[in-house]
Formats: structure tokens, C-alpha cells, sequence
């Protein structure tokens, strides 16, 4: 998806900023969005992406920068023109309305003949499953039908882009991974370009195509949720996005394609494999997720592995996995998860066992910012 | 064991916070009714209280329509009462549009200023009622603020009769009964959901589509409990037609007054309330049913 630089961007946003008096919410944001694709704005709460969306949506005027949508201008056009709906994170039902006219005030705001809207209101509850509570009232609606109606009301009009802001988060967490497939679904069976914003990591990872993180207003790294994961361009971002062990350190130089890194954090120099190094004597940071750690009782004899002695200070069982807490010789903590596979109810490991960890050098991500 | 009797307790207090309203009614609404609906079944005679009782000398149950013949057959009141609720009517609906894009405004402006702002709505009561409507006397009249401006910059060149006319009523009754249009209005879109505005604008309503379609339908409770507030006082107001009206513009509640004190004839006076009752009750009656209704619909 991202490669396809000659075709000109779907969704395009240049240099875009927000100012609310001197507060920046949005910090000349660029952005390219292709059609069909599932793009997440993920950050915390007051990174801007709320902002960026109303903006996207023609809630919000610009203080700069421009918004073009399938190559025309949007930038100035108010909500009720742009050929874009939003799912508000409260969903917004209109509560003196029944669930078929919710779904078909959009359509008749466009004076589309009253046989087609009945059919496309239709239309729509059947693909969110919905055609027996089409006389039913909001108020007897529970919060995941809420939402499906909600959805149908903002797919209804076919917009070129659907906007969604926290589509999941007032959903119980079976609810929430059942509807995040269904939306995956719907947005494949419809093609239309969905921009989610979320606060949950794991719900951007699982839906999006791509995944903007954002903070203070800027977007720290976009990229395919594996990018995001597995190559974290700063501390920020890796930290954000998942658990990872940080080891701050100094870069000693290079040697067989490897970068040495010295840390005083875990007491040795680290090994990590990286293509682009920076000069030596710079402060770089070592990190390492817990899933790519291995624990064992003796020390493993690959010289090429980094390998640290430690104690466990904590563990804890999730069933499918185990989360281990290390305590290093220097002090340091670092976390491990190790999966369960073999089912037994003695436990190998237990607390304060002296252990030791290691990872491969590719395992290891280096980051200067 | 302790747990049981709490809740005893509990229910106990319940029962009562729920029959509260019904004894104050009781107390302060239905019994000095039907004391007003006794006298206004009797004979006025020269006594203290100048009525003849309900049951006489000799135990007969003493009651009479006369009065309420009297108010058919003589028009002067029907055409008064007609006057009243007209009147009141269409001060409800000035209140109501003067009213609706303050309480507007007020819902959407900052929480800090909203409180400022509510306070501005209700500082006038901190002021005798009387003493305000006085000040309009001063404000209206021939040589008065407005008229001396209006003639100093040439706008009209004689004084504009505003004194002891119909339009002096309305400035004093919508002027008086504002605040209660503004507060209930206020509540009510105060706890709207912006986003509900900003969806049908989403959807391809403008604006004053969107207003139409979201925000007044779902502000009609606060329209309704507004509307009440002012009709039912200002149907039977007697001030503010007494200090600012002319001696032709008259009301039912200055024919209340007049038949009480100028006549001492208590069992007509008390005919007319009761009938200025049931003329502002049906009305309150039906909205009320409207409104459960919505009421059970938006739950």
C-alpha cells in the first residue's frame, strides 16, 4: 500500500495545524492516505488526533494548512458538504428518532427519493444486523447495537471516507474484539476508506493497514503495524506501542556489522545489528521486547547472543503466557514473557531464581531520538 | 441485623420524601381550593366574612350557581378572560423567543462565563418585583429615559405614548417573566449533546436544518416548562397591567381584584379564580400528558 507513490494520494493533508489560543493541537501535520485503506491515529489522550479527525471531518477550520480529498480541496468546506461521515465516539444517536430514521436522515438531507432511501436504509441493516430493531428507539438500545447503528447511519450516505473516533471504546472487551473483525469486514466488503482514531495500540494494531502515532500534535512514525512494532524510529513510539526494555547507552563503534553499545544500565556492552549507525560517542538506546527474550537456568553458549545474569524479582501466570520481572546485577528490571507450552502445574521457574537472559543481536532495536 | 433495619429506615424516608409533594399540595394548594370553590358556590351578604355559609341555620346545605350564570351571561368576562390568556399567550411566545438564544447561549459558552451569566439572569429578583416594574414607569413614560432620547436625536419629534398602553404590559410581563423561560430552557440544552448537532450537520443538514431536526425537538421539555412558568403567572397578573397599563386594557386579575376589594363580592371573585383555574389548568394538562409522552420515548 505504501508503495504506491505515482498513483496520487486518496486522502492528502498538507502542513495542516490547529492553534487554540496558544495552545498547538495539531503541529503542521502531513499525511497521505490511499483509498480502500484502514488508517489508525493512535496516541494518548491530548496528542491532537481528536482535533486532526474534526478537522478531517470540517468540525474544526484549519489555523493552516490544507486537506485535499480524492484531489479537491476540502480544506474550507463546511461538514454538511464533504462527502465524509464520522462515527462519534458517542455515537450521537438521535435519541427522539427510531433506528431506521437515524439511519435515514442522512439521506433524506440529500432529497433522495423516499423508495431508495427505504431501500438503502434497508441495506444497511441488514449488514450490521439490525433489520429486527429498525422501529426501536435508541433508549431501548444496548451499547454495542448503539454503536452498529451508528455505523450504519455514517456508511449509509457511501462517503469516501468514513471517519471513527474511538469506534470501540464504550464496548466490553468480548464485545470489542468481535466488532473489531465485523468492522474489518464491512470495510472490506464496502471499500471505503476508513481513518480510525484510538487511544487502544492493540485495537490499531489488529485493524489498520497503517498506523500514525501521534504526540503533541505531530506524528512520531507512520507505518504498517509491524513497522511500528518491530522498528520503532524513537524511544517514544517503541515505548507507546507495547512493552519494551529500554537500555540507555554510549556507542562504542562497529565491528562485523554489529554496533557495540556500552550501558551501564545492565553493566556489559550490548550487541545490535543496525544498518544506518550512528557515529561513535553518541547516546543510543538499546531495546528489546520481552517476547524476544529467552530465560534459562544456565548460561546459553552462543557467544553471538547478548546474555545477562539476573534474579527473578516477580512472576506472574496469564495461562498462555508467563510475564517474568528480572532484577539484573546492576538493578535494573527487565521484563520477560515466555510462552507456556508445556502444561504442567510444577513450576520450573520460581521467585528469586538465578537466571539467565538473552536475546539475538536482530532482536534488538537501536534508537538515537 | 443492622443492614435489615437500615433499609427499614430507608423505606421509611422514601415513603415520605415521595408523599412530601402530595401533603404540600394538600396543605397549601387543594384545601384553600376548595375553601374558594365553597364561597364561590354562596350568596355575598353584609357580615364578616361577607358569605353565607354552606350549611345554614336550620342544617339546609346552602349553594347556588348564580355567580358562574352571572360570569356566562354577562360577556364583559368572557371577553376579559379571552384578553388575559391572549395576552399571556403572546408574552410566552415573545419570552420564548427572546429567551431561547440566551438560554442558547448561555448552554454553550465556557463553563467559567456560564456561571457569571446565570448569575446575571437571576440578579434581578434580588430587587423588589414592585420596585422594578416602577422603574419601567420611569423608563416608558412621555418624559421618561427612552422618550428623551428618542425626541433629543430626532427620531420622533414628540414623545411616543408608551405609558398605559398594551405595549407597556408586554415590555413589563416579558421583562418580569424572562428568567423563567431562560432557566428551564437553559437545563435542558445545557445536558443536549453537542455531537448530536454535529452528526446531522455530518449528514448533510445545514445548520438551521440541524436546529429544526435536533436541537428543538429535544429542547421542547425546557420549552414546555418555560412556556408554563410564564403563561400561568402572567394570565393572571395584576401589577403590571395595574402600573403600567392603561385604564381600557383589562385583565381577569384586575377584575379579581376589583369584585374582592372594590365590591367585597368574595363568592364572584372567588368564581372568577376558579374559572381563571380551569382555564390554565387544561392547557397545563395536555402539555403535561405531551410530555410523558416524550418523555417515554427518549428513555
Amino acid at each position: 500500500m505504501t508503495d504506491q507513490k505515482d498513483t496520487p494520494a486518496f486522502i492528502e493533508v498538507r502542513s495542516l495545524s490547529k492553534h487554540f489560543g496558544d495552545f498547538v493541537a495539531v503541529d503542521s501535520v502531513n499525511l497521505q492516505i490511499n483509498k480502500g485503506e484502514l488508517f489508525s491515529i493512535l496516541g494518548g489522550s491530548g496528542c491532537g488526533k481528536t482535533t486532526l479527525l474534526r478537522m478531517l471531518a470540517g468540525f474544526e477550520v484549519p489555523t493552516s494548512g490544507q486537506i485535499f480529498l480524492d484531489g479537491v480541496d476540502v480544506t474550507n468546506q463546511p461538514p454538511y458538504e464533504r462527502p465524509v461521515n464520522m462515527m462519534f465516539q458517542s455515537y450521537a444517536i438521535f435519541p427522539h428518532m427510531s433506528v431506521e430514521k437515524n439511519i435515514a436522515y442522512g439521506l433524506q438531507k440529500d432529497r433522495l427519493p423516499k423508495s431508495e432511501i427505504d431501500e438503502r436504509v434497508q441495506d444497511m441493516l441488514r449488514l450490521v444486523q439490525m433489520e429486527s430493531f429498525a422501529s426501536r428507539k435508541p433508549g431501548q438500545l444496548s451499547g454495542g447495537q448503539r454503536q452498529r447503528v451508528a455505523l450504519a447511519r455514517a456508511l449509509v450516505k457511501n462517503p469516501k471516507v468514513l471517519l471513527l473516533d474511538e469506534p470501540l471504546a464504550a464496548l466490553d472487551k468480548k464485545l470489542r474484539e468481535h466488532t473489531q473483525f465485523e468492522l474489518m469486514n464491512i470495510q472490506d466488503k464496502l471499500g471505503i476508506t476508513f481513518i480510525v482514531v484510538t487511544h487502544d495500540q492493540e485495537e490499531a494494531m489488529i485493524l489498520s493497514t497503517r498506523i500514525a502515532v501521534m504526540e503533541n500534535g505531530r506524528f512520531e512514525q507512520i507505518g504498517r503495524p509491524k513497522e511500528v512494532y518491530e522498528f520503532p524510529k524513537n524511544r517514544f513510539v517503541a515505548d507507546f506501542i507495547g512493552t519494551i526494555n529500554m537500555f540507555e547507552g554510549v556507542l562504542q563503534g562497529v565491528r562485523n556489522g554489529k554496533v557495540i553499545v556500552a550501558s551501564d544500565e545492565c553493566g556489559s556492552s550490548l550487541n545490535v545489528i543496525c544498518d544506518d549507525p550512528p557515529t561513535p560517542g553518541s547516546d543510543v538506546c538499546v531495546a528489546v521486547r520481552p517476547e524476544k527474550i529467552y530465560i534459562s537456568q544456565n548460561r546459553p553458549d552462543n557467544s553471538e547472543d547478548t546474555c545477562l545474569p539476573g534474579i527473578i524479582e516477580d512472576l506472574g501466570y496469564f495461562g498462555n503466557i508467563s510475564l517474568y520481572r528480572i532484577r539484573l546485577e546492576t538493578g535494573k528490571i527487565v521484563q520477560v514473557s515466555a510462552q507456556n507450552r508445556q502444561r504442567t502445574i510444577d513450576r520450573t521457574l520460581e521467585w528469586d531464581d538465578e537466571i539467565f537472559i538473552s536475546w539475538r543481536p536482530r532482536s534488538a532495536v537501536l534508537l538515537t531520538k | 441485623m443492622n443492614g435489615v433495619s437500615n433499609n427499614r429506615l430507608n423505606e421509611t424516608w422514601q415513603r415520605f420524601a415521595v408523599a412530601l409533594p402530595y401533603i404540600w399540595l394538600l396543605v397549601f394548594f387543594l384545601a384553600p381550593f376548595v375553601i374558594i370553590l365553597k364561597i364561590s358556590v354562596a350568596d355575598p351578604v353584609l357580615a364578616l366574612p361577607p358569605v353565607t355559609p354552606l350549611i345554614g341555620d336550620s342544617g339546609q346545605l346552602q349553594m347556588t350557581a348564580d355567580n358562574y350564570v352571572f360570569l356566562l351571561t354577562d360577556k364583559l368576562y368572557a371577553i376579559t378572560y379571552l384578553r388575559s390568556l391572549m395576552m399571556a399567550a403572546l408574552a410566552t411566545l415573545l419570552c420564548l423567543a427572546i429567551g431561547f438564544p440566551i438560554a442558547y447561549g448561555i448552554a454553550r459558552s465556557k463553563p467559567s462565563t456560564r456561571s457569571v451569566l446565570l448569575l446575571l439572569i437571576i440578579l434581578p429578583f434580588w430587587i423588589s418585583f414592585l420596585l422594578r416594574v416602577y422603574a419601567w414607569m420611569g423608563l416608558l413614560n412621555n418624559y421618561g429615559v427612552i422618550n428623551n432620547f428618542l425626541v433629543w436625536t430626532g427620531i420622533t419629534s414628540q414623545p411616543l405614548q408608551m405609558m398605559y398602553t398594551d405595549f407597556a404590559i408586554y415590555v413589563g410581563l416579558v421583562y418580569s417573566y424572562l428568567p423563567f423561560m431562560i432557566l428551564p430552557l437553559y437545563a435542558t440544552l445545557e445536558r443536549m449533546d453537542l455531537n448530536l448537532v454535529e452528526a446531522a450537520q455530518d449528514l448533510g443538514a445545514r445548520p438551521s436544518e440541524a436546529f429544526w431536526n435536533i436541537t428543538w425537538p429535544l429542547a421542547r421539555p425546557g420549552v414546555i416548562a418555560g412556556c408554563l412558568l410564564v403563561f400561568i403567572p402572567a394570565t393572571g397578573e395584576y401589577v403590571i397591567p395595574y402600573l403600567l397599563g392603561g385604564p381600557e386594557s383589562l385583565l381577569i386579575g384586575r377584575v379579581l381584584f376589583d369584585e374582592f376589594f372594590a365590591n367585597r363580592d368574595w363568592p364572584l371573585a372567588s368564581a372568577v379564580a376558579v374559572v381563571l383555574l380551569f382555564l390554565v389548568v387544561i392547557p397545563i394538562v395536555i402539555l403535561q400528558r405531551n410530555q410523558a409522552r416524550d418523555a417515554e420515548q427518549l428513555a
